[in-house]
């Protein structure tokens, strides 16, 4: 009825200072806003994480594609027992959690071009995780994708956005060991130009494709030896 | 009664304007600076950022303002920022799942939002001691306030930093654009700009303010002393 007074009331409205509530009660009052916020959450997760999911595998499909160079069709691999197997396309839809992590990718005339292997690192803010393309035969990486990465506007996410940064991986030879040099200090066929003031994150790059190469390089080299003689 | 309605009406109303230009968050409060001048360099990413800001603050703010003489001051602030982290938490996954080109692009920014000291000032100023209905007025104007300023620095870094305007290419293929503006530096000369230009505009409309009220106060100066009688004088 009278709003001016509740106006008035509202603003007279301070916090109460004087009285201390029970600790009971101010544990009561975080616990309840805890449990408000984790039902919504995770009701909003619900309906979000397909959709996520989907959005993921669509990015991850591109991504593919991007980081080799003719490649027009792919084939999910998985890594058991230092070989590399194919995993059959249900397989790796109908199970989730069965990581797809390394791809072989073919042209037209199936033949292969490549496998494509996705690789996490620590960076400077978060882990990144990125995917790269890599010729067995040649021995080295045809292409690069940040496929995650929660790295510093402006600096750090230059590793996804910078041009010079990312010709760094269109023929980039993986032996002896990938190393950062400075900008403009390239000589050797295996080092990569890292960005002035995004050391870090070029740094993390670098670590992830030494690391992705490491676990697997022989198995993809056995792979397409494989393929190459059928 | 009725009368009581118009002034509740016209506060509500006084309530929103207030933070879309008097008290504008971005021009005249300077506050929430980071994703104003990280995440200003297109249009689309600052009406993203804004709407998402705009989001977090209208919720957080009706919930703080309906809870207000339940949440004990010891632990207000903490409890402010759980429900501000939940909404933040809603937008990104939101965004997520439907525009995850954006979501992209706004990367570390939209986790950010909990901390933008827009969203937490309103509900400690604001919020917290007033009505939802006066808090939603509060936090729309306000809200209003930083998408309008976002998305004027946004257009005028994409225009002259890319040439285009929501990715549709405005000028010839002549035209250089100044790759300045969508770098940080644009972000720090169109901001100043902005605020030279808000200043400006308000030093001007407080100046005629103020010019109106002498002129008033004078008019009332010579009735009053056309008023005051002899007698009155001989009191003094």
């Amino acid at each position: 009825m009278s709003t001016n007074e509740d106006i008035q009331k509202n603003e007279a409205l301070e916090p109460p200072v004087n009285k201390d509530p029970s600790s009971s009660r101010l544990i009561i009052t975080l616990a309840l806003a805890g449990l408000v916020a984790g039902i919504l959450i995770s009701g909003v997760n619900l309906y979000t994480q397909p959709m996520i999911r989907a959005n993921k595998a669509m990015a991850l499909r591109k991504a593919i594609f991007q980081v080799l160079p003719g490649c027009t069709d792919y084939q999910p691999l998985i890594l058991d027992n230092g070989k590399l197997k194919e995993i059959e396309p249900s397989e790796g839809v109908s199970n989730p959690d069965i990581p797809q992590t390394i791809f072989a990718g073919y042209d037209e005339t199936e033949a292969l071009v490549g496998l494509a292997l996705v690789a996490q690192e620590p960076g400077f803010q978060d882990i990144v995780s990125g995917i790269f393309g890599y010729d067995p035969i040649a021995k080295i990486i045809v292409g690069f994708e940040v496929l995650e990465s929660k790295e510093t506007p402006g600096l750090g996410d230059k590793i996804i956005k910078d041009p010079g940064f990312r010709e760094n991986f269109t023929a980039l030879a993986t032996e002896p060991e990938i190393t950062g040099v400075k900008q403009g200090q390239k000589q050797k066929a295996n080092e990569v130009e890292m960005i002035t003031g995004a050391t870090i994150s070029s740094k993390t790059v670098v670590r992830l494709l030494n690391k992705g190469l490491g676990e697997t390089k022989h198995a993809m080299e056995a792979f397409a030896k494989e393929k190459s003689t059928k | 009664m009725q009368a009581s309605q118009t002034s509740d009406r016209h506060r509500i109303a006084e309530e929103f304007l207030k933070g879309l230009w008097n008290d504008n968050p971005v021009f005249v409060m300077v506050l929430g600076m980071c994703p104003v001048l990280a995440v200003s360099n297109t249009a689309i990413n600052s009406l993203a950022m804004g709407l998402s800001t705009m989001f977090v603050l209208v919720f957080s703010s009706l919930l703080v303002s309906t809870f207000r003489k339940l949440i004990p001051s010891q632990v207000r602030i903490t409890t402010f920022i759980i429900i501000i982290a939940t909404f933040v938490t809603l937008v990104d996954m939101l965004l997520a799942a439907h525009f995850p080109f954006i979501h992209k692009e706004l990367g570390a920014f939209i986790s950010l939002i909990v901390v933008n000291c827009v969203i937490l000032g309103r509900q400690e100023a604001f919020s917290s001691k007033n009505a939802p209905k006066y808090a939603l007025a509060d936090a729309l104007g306000v809200s209003a306030g930083f998408v309008f300023a976002l998305f004027c620095l946004g257009s005028i870094r994409e225009i002259l930093g890319n040439g285009t305007f929501f990715n549709l290419p405005l000028f010839g293929a002549n035209f250089e654009p100044w790759v300045i503006m969508i770098l940080p530096p644009g972000g720090f000369f169109s901001l100043g700009f902005l605020l030279l230009l808000f200043n400006r505009i308000k030093q001007k409309r407080d100046a005629a303010k103020s010019q109106l009220k002498a002129a008033a106060s004078w008019k009332q100066n010579r009735y009053t002393t056309e008023y005051v009688t002899e007698k009155d004088e001989v009191d003094l």
